[in-house]
């Protein structure tokens, strides 16, 4: 059964210029401990897609279930990584991973100590415990904001570009990182990404998006095995789904930028 | 025209720009703290070890006063017009101890005049810079209450505090209430819209992370909202302490019969233009030292900041 499901979701912004349809008819079921990749040219309405399930805001059509209820609102059920780092410039590593586990001490077995010391010991962030964010490399702050995320143990995991500004290199150890991560856990995670690569080497399933209006415009199941290796990625089946989702993607942004000419 | 679908491969800078959270157009109010101790590399870099360190210190002043006391010694200006950095030393001292009479009528009534002042700041920058902060977060934090208060404000901050001196006489009458009210309304300003700006420019990842992990409101303004708006709020706090000084003066020249403002003038009157360099010098050292503290409380508060921003070169 679905844990996640999104039926005819619809997402219209009033603006200067009249309305702009983001989302439209988006049905997607996402069931227990899956990982989902949404993939689509930029202005696909992907991050619009994250921000209503996170219940930053709201659909101005059809409905969102998670866990049998509708969401209304952001929650710590719904753990949110953000591409611009939300760390706290004012708290140190160790204090911006107890955030939430000190606003909401009681919802967590074991003391907020004991949960910060295994997410600094997982990141490898526990030489760093009192360096404030402004003394981090990119992709340690990432991993910070991750532990701050994964410390409060939401049940879904949402990201939004979360490697985006980070140079290739990298990106690619945190995507391992992640993998690593998200294969212990076994959360049921959202990733919008643009980065293909990415979304196949991460996610059970890559949902790529169609623009104007953001609508799904195919589900491909990713069948390679678990636990994924780096070395997949050079792999016949990697490749072959790298390209079959390319071509999909490519079609869709030449189809939008044809729109935008006419 | 083919849109990046790989975009993501081309190397970017492996430094994420800092999220927007310090003072912002705050920092362009008032300069950065001296690169002192404490900041990244500062403070190490000066050579020449201490001595060096007091000469920069000490040239310039001393340049001052070197050029002040020979333009009074050549007789260039009249002595009782420009008096010496000497006379204005003897007669200070006189002020302060009483011990030579050098100041005549005012011998030994510093301590009673800068006690008065410094009160009357405190006094008046303690409500205006409080209620400043209070109505900053207000506006701040909700759409509709800018909307009911702020025009009011804005209006109001651009009628010179000093066009309240006659009402505010009307009002309180000769005393310490006018003063009090006057400096408090000075300071209310800069703490207001300061504080504005400082709730208005933090990182809205920030305040979305927060009810993420499930802060309500008051969760949100304590652990978010007031730490990421505090350099904004602190440099409000240090316009405020200095415009109460300002207003101070002002206050005690029309409105009391104490403090270093009507010393000052009370000397004027009576041609003494010594007692009134040395209550002008007054005025400026115990506004430093105000200031001074206010500098130390922020960045005691503020080591995070500093990390983020620039705190110029050695």
């Amino acid at each position: 059964m679905a844990r996640i499901s999104l039926s005819r979701l619809g997402k219209t912004f009033a603006s200067r210029h009249g309305s702009v349809t983001a989302l439209a008819g988006i049905n997607l079921d996402i069931a227990d401990q899956q990982f989902i990749a949404i993939v689509g040219a930029s202005g696909c309405g992907k991050s619009t897609l994250l921000n209503l399930l996170a219940g930053f805001d709201t659909a101005t059509s059809g409905e969102i279930i998670v866990d049998g209820a509708p969401v209304c609102g952001p929650g710590p059920d719904r753990g949110v990584v953000f591409q611009q780092t939300a760390l706290f410039p004012w708290l140190s590593v160790e204090e911006n991973i107890a955030f939430g586990l000190r606003l909401r001490a009681n919802r967590h077995k074991g003391s907020p100590e004991t949960v910060v010391e295994r997410m600094l010991q997982r990141t490898g962030l526990a030489a760093f415990r009192s360096r404030r964010p402004a003394e981090l490399s990119g992709g340690m702050r990432q991993r910070a904001a991750i532990a701050s995320v994964l410390a409060i143990n939401p049940s879904t995991l949402l990201m939004d570009e979360p490697f985006a500004a980070l140079d290739a290199l990298t990106r690619s150890i945190m995507q391992d990182f992640l993998l690593e991560v998200w294969e212990e856990e076994r959360k049921t995670a959202l990733l919008v990404t643009h980065d293909i690569d990415e979304a196949i080497y991460l996610a059970d399933r890559t949902v790529v998006m169609t623009a104007h209006p953001g609508q799904v415009r195919e589900v491909i199941e990713v069948d390679l095995p678990r636990p994924r290796r780096y070395e997949m990625r050079s792999e016949k089946p990697f490749i072959a789904l790298r390209d079959r989702v390319t071509g999909i993607v490519r079609e869709e942004a030449i189809k939008g930028a044809m729109e935008i000419a006419a | 025209m083919v849109a990046r679908v790989r975009g993501g491969t081309s190397p970017a800078p492996d430094q994420s720009p800092p999220p927007p959270l310090q003072a912002g157009e705050g920092k362009s109010i008032v300069p950065p703290p001296p690169a002192g101790e404490g900041g990244e590399g500062a403070g190490r870099a000066i050579t020449g070890g201490w001595l060096a360190l007091v000469a920069q210190y000490v040239a310039f002043p001393a340049a001052v006063l070197a050029f002040w006391q020979v333009c009074a010694q050549i007789g260039f200006i009249r002595r009782s017009v420009l008096p010496a950095p000497t006379d204005v030393a003897l007669v200070w001292y006189d002020l302060v101890t009483g011990a030579t009479g050098a100041a005549a009528r005012y011998s030994g009534t510093w301590f009673d005049h800068a006690a008065a002042s410094v009160w009357r700041v405190f006094a008046g920058f303690t409500w205006g810079g409080a209620l400043g902060i209070l109505a900053g977060l207000i506006i701040g934090l909700s759409r509709l209450m800018e909307r009911v208060l702020d025009p009011t404000i804005q209006v109001l901050r651009n009628i010179p505090v000093t066009a309240w001196v006659p009402l505010s006489l009307v009002f309180f009458g000769i005393g310490n209430a006018p003063a009090v009210f006057l400096i408090g309304l000075g300071a209310f300003f800069p703490a207001a819209v300061n504080t504005t700006h400082g709730v208005r420019q933090i990182s809205v990842t920030l305040t979305k992370a927060a009810r993420m992990m499930g802060a309500n409101q008051r969760e949100l303004l304590i652990r978010v909202i007031l730490p990421g708006a505090l350099p904004s709020i602190m440099t409000g706090v240090r316009l405020s302490m200095g415009i109460a000084w300002v207003l101070v003066v002002v206050a005690e020249i029309l409105a009391v019969r104490s403090g270093l403002g009507y010393l000052l003038n009370d000397a004027y009157l009576f041609y003494r233009n010594d007692v009134v360099i040395a209550a002008m010098l007054s005025i400026g050292i115990l506004g430093f030292i105000s200031d001074r503290i206010v500098v130390a409380v922020r960045d005691r508060l503020l080591e995070w900041n500093r990390l983020e921003t620039f705190s110029g070169q050695n």
